[in-house]
């Protein structure tokens, strides 16, 4: 009994489950980082949609301020949910996604984190690159901020929901189509509440209380969406 | 306190005997007051001082579009059982519910649009409760769409299951986001603070009757298509086949 006890490491020496999620995190952004064109895929994709619009409906700026934050919004929805597929899958694929659930360790907060580096990945470059768009679209420069923070806090919160879509499209045979069915209905309240905030913002008119609301539904995300991610990824390993 | 009684709802050979003699107990009772509320809404109840004869859609439009919100619940309430105490049978009834749900939905939009060109002069409005019972069909069509992704049924079952619980969580939060965002259609009418605002018991009668009436054709249909269920998943058991032979 001694002798297996010595060669297990003690319970101090195994890192904490916020330790792992952090090594977890660290890993998510080191990897990004050497396959650039997957972090600028969706960017790309993000610009090439608002510039379809103008071409489809008309090049006259003050008609576009009026669909911009409709636009914006919709593009981000559509390029965020494009990169949603990468999420779980490369790690499912090895294997790595079975070692986190076998690790021991809270497998809620190592999605938690993958979640996160998603979100720093594809969220927050999409939002620094909205005010480019939206300036190509007739939005003023003083709503250029107000674009950034909603977007950033909208693809948080979307990051979270299509955490779950997901993780439960990992063991289906076509994904893709079935990812964006299963996320879209979801993320109505964000789509709602962002455009709503973006054209707030670009009326230079308060934008707080459809912010708050947003963030509010981030922090809902936040608390709910890693646990229900966890039993999808759970149920998919099965 | 004995739950063997709860038990029994595990056991698939109980469920499919109960189911197969329940049926005509709601069947029967709801195709006579589905006539009973047909007749009293089409023919006895005056016409609407304001809306005219139009109004009548209310007796199929309320009770389908009250279903599609009951079902949801009935099924994601039947999906959370499954996913806890892992009973096979919930899960069937989950699955049961679905394709109900999706169409009552379906007709709640469909009598909703024919109801909104007499009284709004247009079948479609982007109006809060159709915007949001729409966003119910997709949840539906979703929650079809899992089910038929997977090849296991086990894994079809438990990853529907998480997603119909999801949704429970989300249905309030896109239908009260919905209604901020923009609003045309009628306050509710029947379930309200203050009482129902239609007085007139020739109106509101064959209405209730129509509820109760489709309530229990939709028990009724459940009962069947839960029977199919789990024939399909029981197949290959023993007592399938002396079921089938009586």
């Amino acid at each position: 009994m001694n002798a297996t006890a010595a060669a297990l490491p003690s319970r101090e020496d195994i890192p904490s489950a916020l330790d792992v999620a952090g090594l977890a995190l660290m890993r998510d952004l080191r990897l990004a980082f050497r396959k650039r064109d997957e972090i600028a895929q969706p960017l790309a994709f993000f610009a090439v949609v608002t510039t379809l619009f103008p071409l489809a409906i008309t090049p006259e700026l003050p008609r576009l301020r009026e669909i911009a934050p409709g636009v914006l919004w919709v593009a981000a929805l559509l390029a965020a949910l494009l990169a949603l597929e990468h999420l779980f899958r490369d790690d499912a694929r090895d294997g790595t996604l079975e070692q986190y659930a076998l690790c021991g360790r809270s497998l809620t907060w190592l999605l938690y984190a993958k979640t996160a580096a998603h979100w720093i990945l594809t969220g927050l470059p999409l939002a620094l690159v909205a005010p480019f768009a939206g300036m190509a679209l007739g939005a003023p420069v003083h709503a250029l901020g107000g674009i950034v923070i909603t977007l950033a806090i909208g693809t948080f919160a979307l990051s979270l929901i299509g955490a779950i879509s997901a993780a439960l499209t990992l063991g289906t045979r076509r994904g893709g189509m079935l990812l964006s069915l299963l996320t879209l209905p979801l993320a109505v309240p964000i789509l709602i509440f962002g455009a709503q905030a973006t054209d707030l913002a670009m009326r230079a008119r308060g934008f707080a209380a459809p912010l708050e609301l947003l963030a509010a539904f981030a922090v809902l995300g936040v608390t709910l969406a890693p646990l229900a991610a966890a039993a999808a990824v759970r149920i998919s390993l099965e | 306190m004995s739950w063997t009684w709860f038990h029994r709802f595990g056991s698939p050979p109980h469920v499919y005997r109960l189911a197969r003699r329940l049926t005509p107990w709601f069947a029967w009772p709801a195709a006579l007051l589905i006539l009973a509320g047909l007749y009293g809404g089409l023919v006895l109840a005056p016409p609407d001082y304001q809306q005219g004869d139009g109004f009548r859609m209310i007796y199929v439009h309320v009770p389908t579009a009250y279903l599609s919100i009951m079902i949801y619940t009935i099924m994601g309430v039947a999906a959370a059982v499954g996913l806890i105490w892992r009973m096979k049978v919930a899960h069937a009834v989950a699955a049961s519910c679905a394709p109900i749900g999706a169409s009552f939905t379906v007709a709640a939009l469909a009598t909703g649009s024919l109801f909104g060109k007499p009284m709004w002069g247009t079948y479609w409005a982007w109006d809060p409760r159709l915007t949001s019972e729409l966003l119910l069909l997709f949840l539906y069509l979703g929650y079809l769409g899992l089910r038929s992704a997977f090849d296991d049924l086990q894994r079809a079952d438990r990853a529907s299951a998480l997603l119909a619980v999801v949704g429970l969580v989300d249905v309030p939060i896109v239908h009260f986001s919905v209604v901020w965002w923009n609003s045309l259609h009628q306050g509710s009418s029947l379930l309200r603070l203050g009482g129902p605002t239609i007085y007139s018991p020739a109106m509101l009668a064959p209405l209730l009757m129509m509820i109760c009436g489709f309530t229990l054709y939709f028990v009724a249909i459940l009962l069947m298509r839960l029977r199919g269920e789990v024939l399909r998943r029981e197949r290959a058991a023993s007592w399938v086949k002396e079921a089938l032979a009586t």
